[in-house]
């Protein structure tokens, strides 16, 4: 959902792992709608680690937790925090939408996989790559403080732990910046360009 | 510089946005069921219709049943999702190779055997494995779903131009040893992650020996490394396999296409900003232990002990010995496995059948195997029937289906049930991917067919024929 981003402060939630793949955020069962219904994506969210076969919830898993079971809402669990290589695997944007539709504004991990990271900027979800460091010192302030907050200011593009008063500058390119600032996407700009376009074709026949 | 990459890459640029990424021109894009509905309904939201109809081909493979084709999806939500394909292509003017057309089959192995993939193109997929294509010499590679709503608006998609790296192979494959398991080797040593970021080109004696399926079954793999795609420059293998199929060049310009196409290699002074090597010698037939295609060993190897491992590291490796239920430091031959899947656009192609049928040729399909073939295309069926592979294969207690994704991530009815141990020809093991709580053992046709008439894990050398 196209919204506009300026600064986000909140609590986060953990996933201390790594690899995450994107069969995991959303099983491949759930990709057979055929609308961009992020309600039901966001329901299923992580769905074979959230829930037992039968739908009841599993008791040990992160968001079922009384510490951050609690949907996001501005100010509350609104950061998800996982292990490096996040998103790797299957190109599924619903992936993302799954992402976008529980409620979660930004993900914070030390890497993320090169296609996931691409579908989260474009369902206004902030993909925030910070130092293995920065990452090990946060999943730690959240072990101890579950409600420790961290603020992430896209206009200053920095991130911090308020807990530790650490803070890390993250990358983001002048274009994208400009368009999650102002809502904007990516059609909204390519369908300016089409004289660009049909020069590009007169000119670029190869044999 | 001057690597073939670059080359491919910068005589597609339309332009370069400011601070931003590049606007690359597309040559071709495949849509498939899943990843392109709601870039249909996008196009809709916005009024807007396909800007290059022509250069755009469509066709369902991830739902599709894997037998009675002919008959309507008996799931309504598989069935709803390939009619919307059908209708979306009909109400746009798209061309569609839908169930039960010859043409029909997985994207990846359609594209490349009717020659709309060809060497120097831009191909992209709103599915990961789009990186198959790059086995023509093509810059082929997986997008989402708003990606493929870009190119249908406007031919052109945004990216930031990754980084190239060179993996070279040198020497000669042993016997036994195949493109799968070459591949399976390259990420157990860098990881799901270690070509993140980057285009690889696969080079080397290795590849310059391979046959364009082992070469299609090496760039598939290249997404479960991290990289964006992988690819290898076009020669003679290359146009050989092209030549003459429906979409190529046909007449004077297949010469003038071939001329162009000779070009298209790296310069002797390319600059990669990373250069890899690896010894075809130090490869085995690989088997993957875990839950991520980079938990791979040689198939006579051990499950690594957890020694070393940072705290985060640890605590992901257990969590996936826990899913398959398996023991660090422990061996994999012998242990018993339940199903064995061949096919996927990783495996699914003729030389892969050949490769299963030559191992079970003469023998029979172990008690308590379940084995689903399923060739990656009709095409694909209907050589092994001209070869004869399906006597073959019959002879020895296995069946073929109908073409399509099938196990490779269970969209359809082909499941493997909680618990059981499949050896897969597919590309991933994830939790779940072939069925909830499913047990994935990655590995080649060989190595499937090897465990498919003994039972057992087993090292396909000591029964080659």
């Amino acid at each position: 959902m196209k919204q506009k981003f300026d600064i986000i402060q909140s609590t986060c939630v953990p996933l201390p792992l790594e690899n995450v793949d994107t069969d995991q955020i959303i099983p491949a069962r759930f990709l057979k709608a055929t609308s961009r219904d992020e309600k039901f994506f966001g329901d299923n969210l992580f769905r074979d680690w959230r829930f037992n076969a039968d739908g009841s919830p599993k008791a040990e898993f992160v968001m079922n937790t009384p510490d951050f079971s609690e949907a996001p809402r501005p100010g509350v669990h609104q950061i998800l925090v996982a292990g490096k290589n996040f998103g790797s695997g299957s190109s599924r944007e619903h992936a993302a939408w799954a992402i976008a539709g529980y409620g979660f504004r930004v993900v914070i991990s030390s890497f993320f996989a090169d296609i996931h990271k691409n579908n989260e900027l474009n369902n206004f979800v902030l993909p925030v790559v910070v130092s293995e460091g920065f990452l090990a010192e946060l999943f730690s302030t959240i072990a101890s403080n579950p409600a420790a907050e961290v603020r992430v200011d896209v206009p200053a593009q920095t991130v911090t732990n308020l807990s530790t008063g650490r803070s890390e500058r993250f990358e983001i390119n002048g274009y994208k910046k400009y368009c999650l600032v102002n809502a904007l996407d990516d059609i909204d700009y390519l369908l300016q360009q089409k004289a660009r376009i049909e020069e590009y074709e007169a000119s670029s026949k190869k044999y | 510089m001057n690597t073939l990459f670059d080359k491919i890459w910068d005589s597609h640029v339309v332009s370069l946005v400011d601070d931003g990424p590049t606007q690359l021109y597309i040559d071709r894009l495949y849509c498939h069921e899943v990843t392109s509905p709601q870039a249909f309904e996008g196009l809709r939201a916005r009024g807007i219709r396909p800007l290059r109809p022509e250069k755009v081909f469509c066709m369902p493979d991830h739902n599709t049943p894997t037998h009675d084709q002919d008959k309507p999806i008996a799931d309504p939500v598989s069935k709803k999702q390939v009619d919307t394909l059908a209708a979306n292509c009909a109400e746009f003017g798209l061309t569609h190779f839908g169930m039960m057309d010859p043409s029909n089959g997985i994207i990846h192995v359609v594209g490349p055997e009717k020659g709309l993939s060809l060497p120097g193109m831009t191909i992209v997929c709103g599915d990961s494995h789009t990186s198959t294509h790059g086995a023509v010499g093509a810059v082929a590679f997986g997008i989402g779903t708003s990606e493929v709503e870009m190119v249908l608006a406007s031919q052109c998609i945004l990216q930031q131009k990754p980084k190239s790296m060179r993996i070279s192979i040198e020497g000669k494959l042993g016997r036994g040893v195949t493109a799968k398991d070459v591949a399976l080797y390259l990420m157990s040593k860098l990881s799901t992650s270690g070509a993140t970021g980057y285009f690889i080109e696969y080079a080397g004696q290795v590849v310059r020996d391979m046959s364009m399926e082992g070469r299609l079954t090496l760039c598939n793999l290249s997404i479960e490394m991290g990289a964006r795609g992988g690819f290898i420059a076009p020669d003679e293998t290359t146009f050989e396999y092209l030549r003459g199929r429906e979409y190529a060049p046909k007449g004077e310009q297949w010469d003038r296409a071939v001329e162009y196409w000779r070009t298209l290699r790296s310069g002797d002074d390319a600059v990669f900003d990373k250069e890899l090597c690896f010894d075809a010698a130090d490869i085995a037939p690989m088997i993957t232990y875990g839950t991520n295609p980079g938990m791979g060993c040689a198939i006579d190897g051990n499950i690594p002990q957890v020694e070393g491992m940072s705290d985060v590291a640890r605590q992901s490796f257990l969590k996936s010995m826990e899913y398959m239920g398996f023991e660090p430091g422990s061996g994999l031959l012998g242990r018993k496995v339940d199903y064995v899947f061949l096919g996927a656009c990783t495996n699914g192609r003729i030389e892969d059948f050949r490769a299963f049928a030559s191992v079970v040729k003469g023998r029979r399909k172990a008690e308590g195997i379940t084995a689903w073939l399923v060739p990656g295309s009709w095409a694909v069926d209907r050589q092994i029937r001209e070869e004869g592979l399906d006597k073959v294969l019959e002879a020895a207690g296995f069946a073929i289906r109908q073409p399509g994704c099938s196990a490779c991530l269970a969209m359809n009815d082909d499941k493997i049930p909680a618990g059981k141990y499949a050896v897969s020809t597919s590309n991933r093991n994830f939790e779940g991917r072939q069925g909830p709580k499913s047990r994935t053992l990655l590995a080649s046709p060989l190595t499937a067919a090897a465990a498919a008439v003994t039972g057992v894990i087993t090292d396909p050398r000591t029964l080659l024929q």
